[in-house]
């Protein structure tokens, strides 16, 4: 077991963050010129980072797979971004956001890191309204809102159905503007293969130029890890094809824990699956929720009818709507949690009452609210994604309801950081979804571009100053270094074994069967048996892909089918991880539902006794089971209940 | 949701195996697609019998698959991004074509975005037109508060409207010109309608539109080809504003 330090500050609450940036270190101007720091991807936290840090005057070298770093996923975002504003007087503020978080989270978060999370976020929407991005607005001119689930006052900001867009390109433009003057070198289509450690520090990573297919050595004084999460082990999801956990994954098998890998989101409102030739998946957007209600029928026999497509939605008649959200959840309604929604959707499914051919899917309806407000409205409102929804489905939804159905949306689990955002590895930091901080069990909607933009723009900056400090002596780094050396030899011979098999199989073939494995017993409702069944299935899956896989094409070029092979090997291995996790935490929590700990009206059971903590697992080499460190929750200004939204 | 199935299509497709090699047409058989599946998805399955063959898989550039990170950049049938409005292709779905049709596919093409392989083009000169001016220099913190300036409705609409370009290029291959008019008059054009952007408007307008000549994009013949072919409808009227913004700094100096 090792020893566990959160660095969190000692101190009340709200005094926590300012007293920290007092006593922490801060690094001169003319030494930070002489600093080098990489960041690996280039989403809302990673250019943000990799702009604020360069404008503080630190060499960057950023890096992301995609041919810019505007196509980062975070820019499918659509809903919103919360922020403790109170713009409309309904009693908002820093402790309720901060409370609403730590509850939605199904208390699995550090109080530390998310009363911060909530203390800087309005600070984000400023920072954003002065590049330029175009929030909604009122006649009058001010910032506009809405609301998202799991709250109940309106401090969701939103530019249409595309915050993630315009933040990201928000954040872009700043990068831009530092690679213009030279402060950040940006390397486009460059994957991440490995993270280099030198005397116990984080000194650089190994990538492979996936256009030329040459591999490379990059040093720096820190590496920051900001690559998103790992959605993709479950194949069809709403994380975009090129989405991976490998860069976490390596850095875990150097040594960094990996925080609560069973912790993550499964979206209520996405389109069902409709086929087995779908490639992924897509989402509607939460803020649907606002305008939408959920329903399914009452009756087993219409659901059978609209199974079979005999009968439509709108033949439905009123009386014979099961509004189940409203049912259950009457304060909250439409706009539970979206772990809460995705369950109540699947027990009606499960129950027989689901609709579309598979019986997997409960319509989201807009009749009442085109009633109520008008066509016009609701168009204005969500004309892009009902455009979207259209062109994927054939179905207008301004005539019928939307169907939708749960599917994997975002990671709350990740690389283990302290308050600083450090791991246990000095020097590697992990930001935005790729840590494990601020969600706990479960993320509300809107959430994640405020931790994104939080940890870039005014968590990283400061932190990192405190570990750099003691850095101003230390000269560039050597890439010729022995460790070096060895990690590219190790990276290089990685990839001619996955040549090499020559097998059968494509990639696909083995992401495919990891998904079935993954949704069937370690998605959204798991129990102890099926967790065991997956693990030994995955484990024979790793052999079956290093035995069977088939990678076409050359060392040396673009090989898409070469990346994809790396990261789905990778991929296996974070699902046994995941599946271990969750056959550990015995409790239902958030979006960890165990089928062992319910309430006696189907809520998902927390047991506080024995699980108030977080997992931080620690590699033990190939093969070996990882060992399980315990950080403990300490909560002392949020007293632990049964979340209920009743 | 019950999507028929096309028993057997023809894929027509550009192959050039790098920037140096020379490229030619090939042609491919694909069986079974459900008119439901995406095109992107048809790619696939048909990757996977290439595989399975022993041949290369086609390259093409892909991500989100939902229309908006402007990864994907199609030419189908000659059209970009296909036979559809207001799509990119990972959103053109397989019922907009028939039984036994055979669907040409190339990359985009234009001078400024040399082919890679296959499908894939370098969209680089992009990036550089959007460093040489496409943000508003504020450094991070020290920002007043987000109502302290008052925007109305409509220009945050109308920024909006133009901010939702998603840098694809489509604009540029589907121009006789190979013009990047549209785009960058999207960034200028967005930019220009917030008083935060205003500040630096004339030296944004110059230095990109000067940044989109040296890179060898077309100039503007107002066919008004691009606009029909954005996937997310951009109007032209924003380039005339970019002409606006470029006459007004052009006069100031």
């Amino acid at each position: 077991m090792s020893k566990i330090e959160n660095k969190i500050p000692q101190g009340p609450i709200a005094e926590k963050w300012s007293k920290h940036k007092a006593t922490i270190k801060v690094v001169s101007p003319a030494n930070k010129r002489k600093l080098d720091i990489i960041v690996v991807g280039t989403g809302l936290a990673g250019a943000s980072a990799a702009a604020s840090l360069s404008e503080l005057g630190y060499n960057v070298k950023a890096f992301c797979y995609q041919d810019s770093p505007r196509r980062a996923h975070s820019i499918a975002a659509q809903g919103g971004i919360n922020a403790a504003k109170n713009y409309q007087n309904d009693n908002d503020s820093v402790f309720r956001l901060f409370y609403d978080t730590v509850k939605g989270g199904d208390y699995r978060a550090r109080e530390a890191n998310v009363y911060r999370l909530a203390e800087v976020s309005p600070n984000i929407i400023d920072q954003c309204v002065a590049q330029g991005v175009p929030f909604a607005r009122e006649y009058g001119g001010t910032l506009s809102n809405r609301s998202f689930g799991g709250v109940l006052v309106s401090r969701t900001f939103y530019a249409r159905g595309q915050t993630g867009q315009q933040l990201l390109l928000g954040a872009y433009s700043a990068l831009n503007r530092q690679i213009a003057v030279g402060s950040v070198k940006m390397y486009t289509r460059q994957e991440m293969l490995d993270v280099v450690i030198k005397d116990g520090k984080a000194r650089g990573i190994i990538t492979r130029d996936m256009v030329t297919g040459e591999v490379q050595r990059h040093g720096a004084h820190a590496v920051v890890v900001a690559t998103g999460g790992y959605g993709n082990v479950f194949f069809l999801s709403t994380n975009a094809m090129g989405c991976n956990g490998s860069a976490a994954w390596q850095c875990y098998k150097k040594g960094a824990w990996f925080g609560n890998p069973c912790f993550v989101q499964i979206h209520p409102t996405c389109i069902p699956v409709h086929g087995d030739q779908q490639s992924k998946l897509t989402l509607m957007s939460e803020s649907l929720r606002n305008d939408g209600r959920v329903w399914v029928p009452k009756k087993k026999e219409d659901a059978v009818k609209l199974q079979k497509g005999e009968i439509g939605p709108n033949d439905i008649p009123e009386e014979d709507r099961d509004f189940y959200l409203e049912r259950r959840y009457p304060s909250y309604g439409n706009l539970v949690p979206r772990d809460v929604a995705s369950r109540a959707a699947k027990e009606r499914c499960d129950a027989g009452y689901g609709v579309n051919n598979t019986g997997l899917a409960v319509y989201l309806d807009f009749k009442y609210s085109i009633e109520r407000l008008g066509k016009n409205v609701i168009e204005a409102r969500y004309g892009n994604l009902f455009q979207m929804y259209e062109k994927i489905t054939d179905v207008d939804p301004y005539k019928e309801p939307m169907q939708i159905y749960p599917a994997i949306h975002y990671s709350m689990g990740g690389l283990w950081v302290d308050y600083n955002l450090m791991t246990n590895i000095p020097g590697l930091y992990a930001i935005g979804e790729a840590n494990f901080s601020d969600h706990g069990a479960n993320r509300l909607g809107a959430s994640a571009l405020m931790q994104g933009l939080a940890d870039g723009y005014f968590v990283l900056p400061y932190t990192i100053g405190d570990y750099l400090a003691n850095e101003i002596m230390t000269p560039k780094v050597d890439v010729n270094a022995p460790e070096f050396i060895e990690a590219e030899k190790a990276v290089t011979g990685r990839l001619e074994q996955l040549f090499n098999v020559k097998g059968t199989e494509p990639v696909d073939h083995f992401h495919k069967k990891l998904g079935h494995i993954m949704w069937d017993y370690v998605g959204m409702s798991r129990n102890e048996a099926g967790l065991k069944k997956a693990i030994e299935e995955m484990k024979a899956l790793k052999k079956e892909f290093w035995a069977n896989v088939r990678v076409p094409g050359e060392m040396n070029n673009l090989n898409p089918e070469l990346e994809k092979a790396g990261r789905v090997a990778d991929a296996i291995e974070m699902g046994i991880l995941m599946a271990q996790d969750a056959l550990d935490r015995k409790e239902s929590c958030g979006g960890h539902f165990r089928e062992e700990s319910v309430t006696e009206d189907g809520e998902a059971k927390r047991d506080d006794d024995n699980f108030t903590y977080v997992s931080c697992w620690e590699y033990q080499g190939e093969d070996k089971d990882p060992v399980l460190n315990k950080e403990d929750l300490v909560f002392e200004n949020i007293e632990l209940t049964q979340r209920s939204y009743k | 949701m019950a999507d028929i199935t096309l028993k057997k299509i023809y894929v027509k497709v550009w192959r050039q195996n790098s920037a140096k090699e020379k490229g030619r047409f090939e042609t491919y058989e694909v069986e079974n697609i459900s008119q439901g599946s995406s095109f992107l998805e048809m790619l696939d399955i048909l990757n996977d019998k290439l595989i399975r063959e022993g041949k290369d898989p086609i390259a093409f550039d892909h991500d989100c698959r939902e229309g908006i990170c402007g990864m994907c950049s199609l030419y189908i049938n000659g059209r970009a991004h296909g036979p559809d409005r207001d799509i990119t292709t990972c959103q053109l779905h397989m019922r907009k074509f028939n039984e036994g049709e055979t669907i040409t596919i190339e990359p985009w093409r234009a001078g400024a975005f040399p082919v890679i392989k296959d499908l894939i083009v370098d969209r680089t000169a992009f990036e550089k037109i959007q460093q040489a001016g496409g943000f508003v220099s504020v450094n991070t913190g020290g920002i007043p508060d987000g109502n302290a300036i008052p925007i109305g409705y409509d220009d945050a609409e109308e920024a909006m409207d133009a901010a939702s370009c998603i840098g694809c290029g489509a604009c540029v291959a589907t121009c006789k010109n190979s013009s990047a008019m549209l785009f960058v008059a999207a960034k200028v054009s967005q930019l220009a309608k917030l008083p935060q952007g205003k500040v630096e408007a004339k030296r944004r307008a110059r230095n990109m539109v000067t940044k989109m000549d040296e890179l060898g994009f077309g100039g503007c013949t107002n066919t008004g080809a691009c606009e029909l072919e954005c996937p997310k409808g951009i109007s032209i009227s924003h380039i005339a504003r970019l002409n606006r913004e470029y006459l007004v700094a052009k006069l100031a100096e």
